[in-house]
Formats: structure tokens, sequence, C-alpha cells
């Protein structure tokens, strides 16, 4: 087996097995903490509101809204990586049919690999720290995933 | 005589390196038949929810919350505690289908993954069986706890927010988990030792028929169009559609506590509007590149799928024709509203008829080699 099918193989069964750990742990110790946080404070809000305490009624428009943005994200990055899981194996499967000599493909596995990583890492950084650099993070994962992916594309067109 | 002495010419379909890999009751068949058996129902499912939960469901979610922003301006917070239950409880039951539906559908290309490196799987026949049957139960529990919790909820859990089926659930996640790492051990041993692959992981491999590279090429082409149109939604809609989430539930209480019922009435079908909005722009980010991977997993079972090329190359059509459509139309949605609902589900039901055409496909192939095999014992 080569180089780049064996690091796509093996890395995308790990990256699967440590998307559904994370799902499950967050299943399991957080997501139900994090809805019942979202209706509480959605049900606060109006309540508030309807006692006329308004400084309250936005304090916790602001919770639920600081919740629903860790608990998307959370979400996203369990279905992300469990993707780009299954994307990984799927090409280490055939990607020795790609049009490209074997170092062009190692090096194409590593970007992929490393983008499927980088991306949803950047997403839950965002949960705790708001400022620039996580969203960057994830753009750079994206972009590396979505690059390699033309490639892969390319190569498949010219396959051999 | 056994199953891998079996020799049947190109013409039958079937090869004696396939048969092997393919033994009745086996652990790649099992992956095969519960893949895709697994991605039919998820499918079936998905439609069924998609027409009869989803669309009323977010009708009564809007109804409750007008009546919650009604109660404010009423002073009413009786009436607000009772309306945002029930929308707890519409919520739920979405979240349940969605995670359903989900789960189902990527349990069934994890399963058809698996079959695939099976001849990599450096490990007994009878323990890869064993792996594929936990992974397989692990498969079917996780998604059927996750649709009991709408109806079980917290009855006689001992646990103050989960319930007796979200620990099923959980269980079964852990199962699959097991499985997978089961067979990883099996992919290290094979990566560790200089075994060869099995022949029949070459030969679905090497499959060059038409069907097999329409399937490569278009599912590669829709991955790359989903991941586009994700990087697009999160670059130009994401933060926006969050903070006007935020900013319309804020007008809502503002308007109502002043006493401004039609703005707060008008607050509400703007947000209604906006869920509506980010929902379809992640349904079709998701389904394109859900379709584009399936295809190209289906491109590796061409193989097994026993029919005359012109069948086969008509289910590669109607699926990818289904897998365009159905992302499309879902988007279509924002502008054309029900009919273009109604047009993405057509697409749906598509890609589920080609699956159903390839798993006869599939069916038929299994019968010839166990007639076979059972002709000649």
């Amino acid at each position: 087996m080569s180089a780049s099918r064996k690091l796509l193989l093996v890395s995308g069964l790990a990256l699967a097995i440590w998307a559904m750990t994370y799902g499950l742990w967050y299943a399991m110790f957080a997501e139900h903490q994090h809805l019942e946080g979202m209706g509480a404070s959605l049900a606060r809000a109006f309540t508030r509101a309807a006692e006329r305490n308004m400084a309250e009624a936005h304090a916790a428009i602001r919770a639920y809204a600081d919740t629903k943005f860790a608990y998307v994200r959370h979400v996203d990055v369990h279905s992300h990586w469990g993707g780009l899981a299954l994307l990984l194996i799927i090409f280490g499967a055939i990607f020795d049919r790609l049009g490209f000599g074997e170092r062009a493909r190692f090096w194409l596995a590593a970007v992929l690999l490393a983008g499927s990583v980088i991306f949803p890492l950047g997403v839950i950084l965002q949960v705790v720290d708001r400022s620039w650099w996580p969203t960057a993070l994830a753009m750079l994962g994206s972009g590396m995933v979505t690059v390699a992916l033309a490639f892969v594309a390319w190569g498949f067109a010219r396959q051999r | 005589m056994a199953t891998r002495d079996i020799g049947v010419n190109r013409d039958g379909g079937v090869t004696a390196s396939l048969a092997r890999g393919f033994a009745p009751l086996g652990a790649q068949r099992l992956l095969v038949f519960g893949g895709i058996a697994l991605i039919l129902v998820g499918m079936v499912f998905g439609d069924v929810f998609a027409v009869f939960i989803l669309h009323p469901n977010a009708d009564r979610i809007g109804g409750h919350l007008l009546a919650a922003t009604q109660a404010v301006a009423a002073g009413d917070t009786a009436a607000i505690s009772t309306h945002f239950g029930r929308i707890g409880h519409l919520l739920e039951n979405r979240g349940t289908k969605v995670d359903t539906h989900v789960h189902l559908i990527k349990f069934g290309y994890l399963a058809l993954l698996l079959a695939l490196i099976q001849p990599y799987v450096a490990l007994a026949e009878q323990r890869r069986k064993r792996l594929a049957q936990l992974f397989l139960v692990g498969a079917v529990m996780l998604p059927v706890s996750v649709f009991c919790i709408h109806y079980v909820g917290l009855a006689y859990s001992p646990f103050q927010f989960v319930g007796w089926a979200s620990i099923s659930a959980d269980l079964g996640g852990l199962l699959v988990i097991l499985a997978c790492i089961g067979f990883l051990s099996g992919v290290y041993q094979y990566l560790a030792g200089s075994r060869q692959p099995a022949a029949e992981s070459e030969q679905l491999l090497r499959d060059r028929s038409w069907a097999a590279q329409t399937l490569l090429a278009g599912g590669t082409l829709l991955i790359l169009a989903g991941f586009l149109h994700g990087a697009y939604y999160a670059g130009v809609y994401l933060y926006p559609h969050e903070a006007q989430d935020a900013g319309l539930l804020q007008a809502m209480v503002d308007r109502a506590a002043s006493g401004n019922l039609p703005g707060a009435t008008d607050a509400v079908n703007e947000y209604g509007a906006l869920q509506g909005n980010k929902a379809v722009h992640i349904a079709a980010h998701s389904h394109i590149i859900e379709f584009g991977m399936m295809a190209i997993l289906l491109a590796f079972i061409q193989s097994y799928v026993f029919l005359s090329e012109r069948w086969k190359r008509r289910w590669v059509v109607v699926f990818l024709m289904g897998s365009v459509v159905l992302p499309v139309f879902v988007l279509l949605e924002v502008r054309w509203g029900l009919v273009a609902g109604g047009i993405a589900d057509v697409g749906g039901l598509l890609v589920i008829i080609a699956l159903c055409g390839m798993l006869v496909g599939v069916l038929r192939h299994t019968g010839k080699i166990d007639a076979q095999s059972g002709a000649s014992l």
C-alpha cells in the first residue's frame, strides 16, 4: 500500500473514532445542559419583559445567544470531523487512481488531513476565544480542504 | 466445493475473488447490506420527516412564539411559561428526528467504507464478523434510541437531564466506536505486517466501468460544490444570521413590552423567515456533500450490482439527478416556497429509487453466489 493511502486510511479511521468520541462526550455531558440553558434563557427573557424588567430581559437574550453560539459550533465540529473522516477513508481506498505521482499524492493527502483537522478545530476554538485567529484558522483549514479537493477532482479526471 | 473456488465468467458478473470477499454472512456482506439498508431507511425517514413533520412543526413553533409575545404585552408570565414549554417540546421533536435521519445515513456510509477496507483488516473472519455485528447493532441502536428520546423523556430516569433513551443512544454510539477501534487495530496489524490485500479489494477498487467512473467523478464534483457552498455561507451569512437571530428576539420583547404588538408580530415573522433561510442553506450544504460521498461509495460496489450494463447506467443517472435536484431545490425553497420543497422531495425519492435498484442488483449478485455455492456442494 502506498504511503499516501496509508496516511489517509489510518488518519481517516482515527479521525472518525475521534469525531464519534467527541459526539459521545458532547451528548453525554454537555448537549442536554446547552439545550436546557437555551430554553431557560429564552423563557426568562420573555418573562422579565412581561414584568417590564428590560435590563434582565436583554441579559437573558445575550445568555441565550452565547449558549446557542457554542451549541451550533459543537454540533458543527462533530459533524464536520465525522464527515471529513469519511472523506479521508474514501480517498484512501482509491488514491492510487489519481493521475499524479506518489510524491504529489502524498502531499495532497497531507494537506487534506491537515485541513480536515484544522478546520473544525478553528470552529470549536471560537467558543473559547471570540478574537480573529480561530476564525482565520477555520478559514485556513477549509481552504486547504477545498483546494486539495479541487486537485483530487483534477487527478481523477486525468487518472491513469 | 467452497465459495472461493467458484469460477464464473465476467458476463455472469461474478468472479472468484468477488465471491470470496462476499462470503455468505461474512463481515463484508453484512456491512454492505447493513450499510445500504441504513442509508435507505435514513433517506425514507428523512423524506417522511420533511413532508409530514418539518413544515407543520415550524408553523406551530411560530404560533407559540407569537402567542408568547402577546403574553409579554399582557404581562401574563404563566402563559409565557406554557408557550415556551411547548416550543421546547416541538424543538426536541424536530431535533431528535433530524439526528435520527443524519446518524442512520452516516452509519450507512461508515458501514460501506468498512466493507471496502475489510481486505486490509488483518483479523480472523470470525472476529471481523463479530465486529461487523457489533457495529450494526450500535448503528441501529443509536438512531432508534434518539428517535425515542422525544417519547420516553425522563421517565424513570435517575438523572436530571438525561433519560433512558439518551443513555441507550450513548451506549449505541459506544458500540460503534468499539467496533471501529477493532477494525482500526486490524488495519494496523495489516500495515505492521507484510500481508497483501485480498484480491477482491483490488478488483473492487479497479472497477473501470462507466457506472463506477461516472459515480466517482460525479461524487467528487458534488462534494466540491458542497464545500464551496459551505464556505460561501459561512463567509457571507453565518455571523450576520447569528446577530439577526439575537436582534430579532430582542425586538420581539422590546416591542411587545412597549405595547407595539404589530411590530412584535413583524419581528416574529422575520425570525421565522430567518430560521427557514438558515435551515435551507444548511440542508443544501449537508445533502450535496452526503450525496457526493454516497456516489463515490456506490462506485466501489458496482461490481456487486448484478444487473445489465444498461440498467446499471440508468440507476446511476437517476441517482445523480436526484443528488442535484434535492439540494438545488431545497435552496430555492426560500424563493419558490412549497413548490420547490415538493420538487426537492421528488429528488430525494429519485435517490431512494436508484438505491433500491442497486440493492436489488446486490441481492441478485449474492443470490447467484449462494446458488452456485449450494449447487456445487
